[in-house]
C-alpha cells in the first residue's frame, strides 16, 4: 500500500480501502523505523494524526477536498511552516518556529494533505551530497535495498556494510529519500542548482524542478532568489503533475511569479511522440560523466528515435561556464541573504555581549558552518565595488548567453533536451566527504544549473540501475511554462524504460496490507 | 562663535570681513563675486576667496495607510513594535511586495519637481549591519531611480527686512524609493540597545540635490519649498520635528576655478534653522581649516544643536562598501502613461504617469502668483502667506467676509495675527481668533464703527478666547466712534480752549503742532473718535 503511487493512494482512500488515519499511521511507523536513513529532521506525529483525521472526516462525509486530501507528504526543512520547527539543518534557526507557513505548505495543507514533518537537506540547503546539515547526513535508501546489497557489499564482512551506504544527493536529499523509503507520497524540494533533480536521481524517485515564477517562493528560505524554484519529489511522473497542479499559480505574496491563473492538467495517456524533436546537448557529454550513464543517455535516445522522433544533437555552448558564473551570482546571494542571520530577531545569539559588533561576528561564526560562512565571504569580496563588474556584473551577461543557448536550441524546433542528471551513480558516503563541498557542488551541479539559470522546467526520470545496483536518472528540460509538454514527454519515457522498485526489508516488513496485489502492478 | 552668513550667493571670507554686504547673485553662486570692503585674509590662500559649496540628500517619509513592501500599517508614535509584518523583521522566506500608493506619491512628486519619471526602474539591495536593520540590507534604487534630473526653483530674502526676494533654482540629481531604517535606542548605563522595528520598511523617497547652493539661508530655503510642495501634493507630511523630512548636507569649500574641495556629509539635522546653521558652521569650520593649513577629510559629521557644531560622527569613520546587489525579488517597476498604457490590463494594477499628472494640485510657486494677482499682495507676503500652514486659507476666508481691502487685511494678518501666534508658539489653527471673528472685527473698522486704536484693543481682548464677539467687546468697552458730531465738536473746542500755545503756533502756520491736538482730543475719547474727523473739525475751528 505504501508503495502505491499518490493517484492510486488517493483513488483507495475515495473507495474507503484505507483511511487517511491507517495511511498516516503506517507512515509514521515506517519513518521511525527507517530512521537510520536520516530523511527527517522533524516529525510532526501529532499533527499529522490530527490532520489525518480532519481528513477522514472529510471522506466520511464524501466531502474530500481534492486528490491530495489524506495524503502524506514531507516538506524540506527550509520551507517555514507555522508552528513547526523550521532549521534548514542549521544551528543558526535551531529552535526556530516560524509564525507562517511557506504558501507552498499552506497550499498544500488547504488541499487536505497531512505534514508528515521537516526533511534533511546540507545546511541552508548549499551542498549537493544532502551530507553537510547539522543534523547529520541523509543516507540513501537504496544502500539498504536487495538490489545494492547483492551487488556490492562483500558478503564476507557484515560489519563493512555500514560503511558502504551512500548519499543520498542533495541538497534536498531528506526530500528524495523519504519518497524512494516510501514514507510519503510526495515531498517538496527546493531546486537552485539541481538541489531537487540531483537527489531524485540518486534516489530513484521523480524530481521536477518547475519554471521559475511559476510556483511561489513565499516562506522557502532563499538560497539564490534570482533561481531558487520549490522542487517536486514524487514516486511517478504522473504525481508530479498533480502536485504541480495543486501548487503552482500567481501569489501576490511573490512579485516574480507569473500574474496568469495556472490550469492544471492531466497528462495523456497516449502520445505520439514521433512528432517530437528531441534535443542532444554535446555540451552535456562533460568530463567525469560515467560511461554507462553515458550509455544509458544513448539508449534513452534511441528509444525515441525509433518511437520516430526527431533526434537530434544540439550545441549549448556556453554551458562551460555555469559552474564559474553560477559561484559568483550565488555566493552573491548567499552573503545578502544570509545577512539577516544577525542573532538579533530570532535564531541563534551568541553570549557574546561586548558589544553589538562583537554579538553579531560570534552568533554567525557559532551559527553557520564553515561551507555557509565561505560562500558569505566570497560573495562579499564579488559585491564590493572595486570587483562588482568584473565579477557581478560579468557573471550575469554569462548567465544571459546561457539562457540565450537555450532560447536558440529551442527556437531552432527542439521540443525538449535529453541529458543526464548526474555524472554517476550515487557515491558511498566515505568517498564522497574526500573531497570538499564546493568541489562537490561544482561537479555534482554540471548537468542541472544551467536550467537554474535560464529558468527553465526540468525533470529528472530514475532510468535504471547502475551495475553497482544503484539508480540513474536522466533529465529531460522543456520550454519556460511548458511543463505540460515536459511531464507528457517524461512520462512516455517513464513508462518505456520501467524503473525497477526499491526492495527494502524495512517496508515489506511494514507494508503488509490491502493492497498487497497493486504492488507490482504500478511498476516493475 | 564664528558666523559669517552675509546675505547668499556670494563668496565666503573668514569672520571679519562679514560685513562685505549682500552682492547676491541670480543664480548660481558667482565665484568671482566682488569682495568689496574686505579686509585681506591672513594665511597662505592670499586673497582669494572660498566658494562653498552645498547639496543636500533629503529623505521624505512617504505618507501611506501602508509600509513600502508589507501590509503593515504606517503610524507615528504607535507602541514599539506594533506595526511589524513577518517582512519588516526579516524573518526568512518573507519576500517584499511593493506599495502602490508609494509608487504614485514618487511619481507626483518626481513631476512636481520637474523630473522625467523613468518608465522602468531597479530596485537595489545596500547592505549594511545596524541593529535597527533586521535585513541587514537596505531595498533602495542606486542604479536607475524612478525620477531623474529635476529643478527645484526657490526664493529667499536677501535682506532682513524681507523685502528684497530672490528666485534661485537648484537641480533635482534623483528621486529614489527606499526602505526605511527601524529605530535604535542606546540604553548606555545598562549597555543594551533597545530596537522599535515600528518605523522600518517605511516608504522613503531620497531626493538628491545637486551642489547648486552656497549657504545655510539657501539650503533652508530650498528645502522649505520642497516641504511645502510635499505637503500640498500629500505624498509627505514632511515635519522634520516628527523625522518625516531628514536632511542630510554636503559641504565643500574651493577656490574660484579650482575643481570642488574634498566634501563631508553633515548628519542630525531637525530643523530648518538647524540646517542653515550646521551648513554655515560647517563652511565656516572647512574655510579656518584649510586656511590654517589643514585638510578636509571625507568624513561624516553629526550637528550638535546644542553646541552649534559639527563633531565627527564615530560609527561612521571609514568608508563603507555597500555592496550593492539587484534586488532579485522585485521585478523591474513599470510606470506606463497614456500612450504605453497596453490595452487589456487591469487600471488597478498599474500606475499611469499621464493620470497623475493631469490630477496635480496647483504647486506653492504657482499659488503665491495667484494670490499676488487676485489680491494684489505684495509677492514677499504670499510667501509668508504659504509658509504658514492654514495661513493662506485664513486670510482668504477673512477676505470673503470683510469689505476691507485685501491689501489692508493683509496688513492686519502678517502684523497682528502672525506676530501674536508667533509669540506663542501657535499654530493657525490653534489661533484663538478664528477668521470670521478678525473679519467682524475688520468690518466694524472698515464701517468706522471704531477707531484702528480701538480695533488693537478689540483684538487683545478677542486673544483671551472669552467666546465674545468683537461687537460685544467693543459694546461692553463702550469703543465705538463718537458719531454725535456735536459732542466730539464740545471735545474739541475743551482741548483748543486748553491749549493757548499749540493754538497760537498752529495759527502761525506750524500745522505739524496740529497732530498734538489730534492726540489729546483722541486721549480725551479714549480713542473712540475718529481721527480723520478730529482733524477736519480742528482745522475747521482755527484755520477757517
Amino acid at each position: 500500500m505504501l508503495r502505491a503511487s499518490l493517484r492510486e493512494v488517493s483513488a483507495a482512500l475515495k473507495e474507503g480501502h484505507v483511511t487517511p488515519t491507517e495511511l498516516c499511521q503506517r507512515c509514521l511507523a515506517l519513518i521511525k523505523s527507517t530512521k537510520f536513513v536520516n530523511a527527517y529532521i522533524t516529525v510532526v506525529e501529532e499533527t499529522a494524526l490530527k490532520q489525518a483525521e480532519e481528513s477522514e472526516k472529510r471522506y466520511r462525509t464524501g466531502q474530500p477536498l481534492g486528490v491530495l486530501d489524506g495524503i502524506p507528504i514531507a516538506v524540506k526543512d527550509n520551507f517555514s511552516t507555522a508552528g513547526i520547527e523550521t532549521t534548514c539543518a542549521s544551528e543558526m534557526l535551531k529552535g526556530y518556529i516560524p509564525p507562517y507557513s511557506a504558501t507552498v505548505v499552506q497550499k498544500l495543507l488547504d488541499q487536505g494533505a497531512v505534514l508528515l514533518g521537516k526533511t534533511n537537506l546540507d545546511e541552508f540547503a548549499m551542498g549537493s551530497g544532502s551530507t553537510d546539515g547539522v543534523f547529520g547526513p541523509v543516507r540513501n535508501p537504496w544502500s539498504y535495498s536487495r538490489q545494492y546489497k547483492e551487488k556490492s557489499v562483500p558478503k564476507s564482512h557484515p560489519e563493512d556494510e555500514d560503511s558502504n551506504w551512500v548519499i543520498a544527493g542533495g541538497s534536498s536529499g531528506g526530500s528524495a529519500a523519504a519518497v524512494s523509503s516510501f514514507t510519503c507520497f510526495a515531498a517538496l524540494g527546493s531546486d537552485t542548482g539541481g538541489s531537487t533533480r540531483n537527489p531524485a536521481a540518486h534516489c530513484g524517485v521523480v524530481g521536477l524542478k518547475p519554471t521559475y515564477g511559476l510556483i511561489s517562493r513565499h516562506g522557502l528560505i532563499p538560497l539564490v532568489n534570482s533561481m531558487d524554484v520549490p522542487g517536486i519529489l514524487t514516486r511517478c511522473v504522473d504525481d508530479a503533475a498533480v502536485v504541480l497542479g495543486s501548487l503552482a499559480g500567481h501569489d501576490p505574496k511573490d512579485s516574480t511569479t507569473i500574474q496568469d491563473n495556472f490550469k492544471p492538467f492531466e497528462l495523456p495517456n497516449l502520445i505520439d511522440v514521433s512528432k517530437l524533436s528531441i534535443g542532444i546537448p554535446k555540451e552535456y557529454h562533460a568530463p567525469g560523466l560515467s560511461s554507462e550513464i553515458l550509455a544509458l543517455w544513448s539508449k534513452a535516445a534511441d528509444l525515441f528515435k525509433n518511437a520516430g522522433a526527431n533526434v537530434i544533437e544540439v550545441s549549448l555552448p556556453h554551458t562551460h561556464y555555469s559552474i564559474v558564473c553560477y559561484h559568483v551570482l550565488c555566493t552573491a546571494e548567499v552573503a545578502s541573504n544570509m545577512a539577516r542571520f544577525d542573532g538579533l530577531e530570532y535564531g541563534h545569539r551568541s553570549d557574546m555581549n561586548k558589544s553589538t559588533e562583537s554579538m553579531y561576528a560570534a552568533t554567525r561564526r557559532e551559527g553557520f558552518n564553515d561551507v555557509v560562512r565561505g560562500r558569505i565571504l566570497s560573495g562579499n569580496y564579488f559585491l564590493l565595488k572595486q570587483n562588482y563588474e568584473n565579477y557581478f556584473v560579468k557573471a550575469q551577461k554569462v548567465r544571459r548567453l546561457i539562457a540565450n543557448d537555450f532560447m536558440k536550441v529551442f527556437r531552432s524546433g527542439v521540443d525538449i533536451l535529453l541529458t543526464p542528471t548526474t555524472l554517476s551513480d550515487a557515491v558511498p558516503y566515505i568517498e564522497f566527504i574526500k573531497e570538499d563541498n564546493r568541489t562537490r557542488s561544482a561537479q555534482d551541479d554540471i548537468l542541472t544549473q544551467a536550467a537554474n539559470m535560464a529558468g527553465l522546467p526540468a525533470i529528472s526520470v530514475p532510468t535504471a540501475l547502475s551495475e553497482r545496483g544503484l539508480p540513474i536518472g536522466l533529465q529531460f528540460i522543456g520550454r519556460s511554462f511548458q511543463e505540460n509538454q515536459l511531464l507528457t514527454v517524461a512520462r512516455w519515457f517513464e513508462k518505456q524504460v520501467k524503473f525497477p522498485m526499491i526492495e527494502l526489508e524495512e517496508v515489506k516488513r511494514h507494508d503488509h496490507g490491502v493492497f498487497q496485489h497493486q504492488k507490482s502492478a504500478s511498476f516493475s | 562663535m564664528v558666523a559669517a552668513v552675509r546675505g547668499c550667493g556670494g563668496v565666503w571670507r573668514r569672520v571679519w570681513q562679514c560685513g562685505a554686504g549682500g552682492s547676491a547673485s541670480l543664480g548660481q553662486c558667482a565665484a568671482a563675486s566682488s569682495a568689496r570692503g574686505a579686509v585681506a585674509p591672513a594665511g597662505k590662500s592670499g586673497l582669494a576667496p572660498w566658494v562653498p559649496v552645498v547639496g543636500l540628500e533629503i529623505h521624505a517619509q512617504i505618507s501611506s495607510n501602508s509600509k513600502l513592501f508589507s501590509g503593515s500599517q504606517v503610524q507615528f508614535a504607535a507602541p514599539p513594535n506594533s506595526v511589524v509584518s513577518f517582512f519588516d523583521a526579516s524573518l526568512p522566506g518573507t519576500l517584499p511586495v511593493i506599495n502602490r500608493r508609494c509608487v504614485e506619491a514618487a511619481v507626483m512628486t518626481g513631476l512636481a519637481l520637474n523630473c522625467s519619471i523613468n518608465k522602468r526602474s531597479l530596485f537595489d539591495r545596500k547592505h549594511y549591519f545596524y541593529a535597527d536593520l533586521p535585513a541587514g540590507y537596505q531595498i533602495t534604487q542606486q542604479r536607475v531611480p524612478i525620477a531623474v534630473n529635476g529643478t527645484l526653483s526657490y526664493s529667499l530674502c536677501t535682506d532682513h527686512k524681507m523685502s528684497q526676494m530672490v528666485t534661485k533654482t537648484v537641480r533635482i540629481k534623483q528621486i529614489q524609493l527606499e526602505q526605511d531604517s527601524g529605530k535604535s535606542l542606546h540604553d548606555d548605563s545598562r549597555s543594551q540597545t533597545l530596537v522599535d522595528l515600528n518605523r522600518a520598511g517605511v516608504g522613503l523617497m531620497e531626493v538628491v540635490m545637486e551642489p547648486d547652493m552656497c549657504c545655510g539661508k539657501e539650503a533652508a530655503a530650498a528645502v522649505r519649498e520642497l516641504q511645502l510642495i510635499l505637503q500640498t501634493l500629500g505624498s509627505s507630511h514632511a515635519v522634520m520635528a516628527e523625522g518625516q523630512l531628514r536632511v542630510d548636507a554636503n559641504v565643500s569649500v574651493h577656490h574660484p576655478g579650482e575643481p570642488y574641495g574634498v566634501r563631508t556629509e553633515v548628519k542630525n539635522i531637525n530643523s530648518l534653522r538647524f540646517l542653515a546653521k550646521a551648513v554655515d558652521y560647517e563652511i565656516q569650520r572647512q574655510i579656518e581649516e584649510l586656511e590654517n593649513g589643514g585638510t578636509i577629510l571625507n568624513e561624516t559629521r553629526a550637528f550638535d544643536s546644542k553646541l552649534g557644531c559639527t563633531v565627527p560622527m564615530r560609527d561612521k569613520e571609514g568608508k563603507q562598501d555597500y555592496r550593492f546587489m539587484p534586488e532579485p525579488n522585485l521585478p523591474p517597476l513599470i510606470l506606463y502613461d497614456t500612450k504605453s498604457l497596453p490595452a487589456n490590463i487591469n487600471h488597478q494594477q498599474v500606475v499611469n504617469i499621464d493620470r497623475i499628472h493631469e490630477r496635480l494640485p496647483d504647486l506653492p510657486s504657482v499659488k503665491r502668483a495667484k494670490l499676488v494677482e487676485q489680491y494684489g499682495i505684495l509677492p514677499e507676503h504670499s510667501f509668508t502667506l504659504l509658509n504658514e500652514d492654514g495661513l493662506t486659507e485664513f486670510f482668504e476666508s477673512v477676505v470673503k467676509r470683510t469689505q476691507m481691502k485685501p491689501k489692508k487685511v493683509i496688513g492686519w494678518i502678517l502684523n497682528d495675527l502672525l506676530s501674536y501666534l508667533n509669540q506663542h508658539s501657535l499654530t493657525v489653527k490653534e489661533s484663538p481668533v478664528n477668521s470670521s471673528m478678525l473679519a467682524d472685527l475688520l468690518n466694524l473698522l472698515e464701517k468706522k464703527e471704531i477707531s484702528s486704536t480701538a480695533a488693537k484693543q478689540v483684538l487683545g481682548e478677542l486673544w483671551k478666547g472669552e467666546g465674545k464677539t468683537p461687537l460685544e467687546i467693543v459694546k461692553e468697552k463702550k469703543l465705538e466712534l463718537i458719531q454725535d458730531q456735536e459732542a466730539l465738536e464740545q471735545i474739541c473746542q475743551a482741548v483748543i480752549d486748553g491749549q493757548k500755545n499749540e493754538v497760537m503756533a498752529i495759527k502761525a502756520g506750524n500745522h505739524k503742532v496740529l497732530n498734538k491736538l489730534i492726540g489729546l482730543v483722541q486721549r480725551k475719547t479714549q480713542g473712540r473718535s475718529n481721527p480723520v474727523l478730529v482733524k477736519q473739525l480742528l482745522e475747521k475751528k482755527l484755520l477757517d
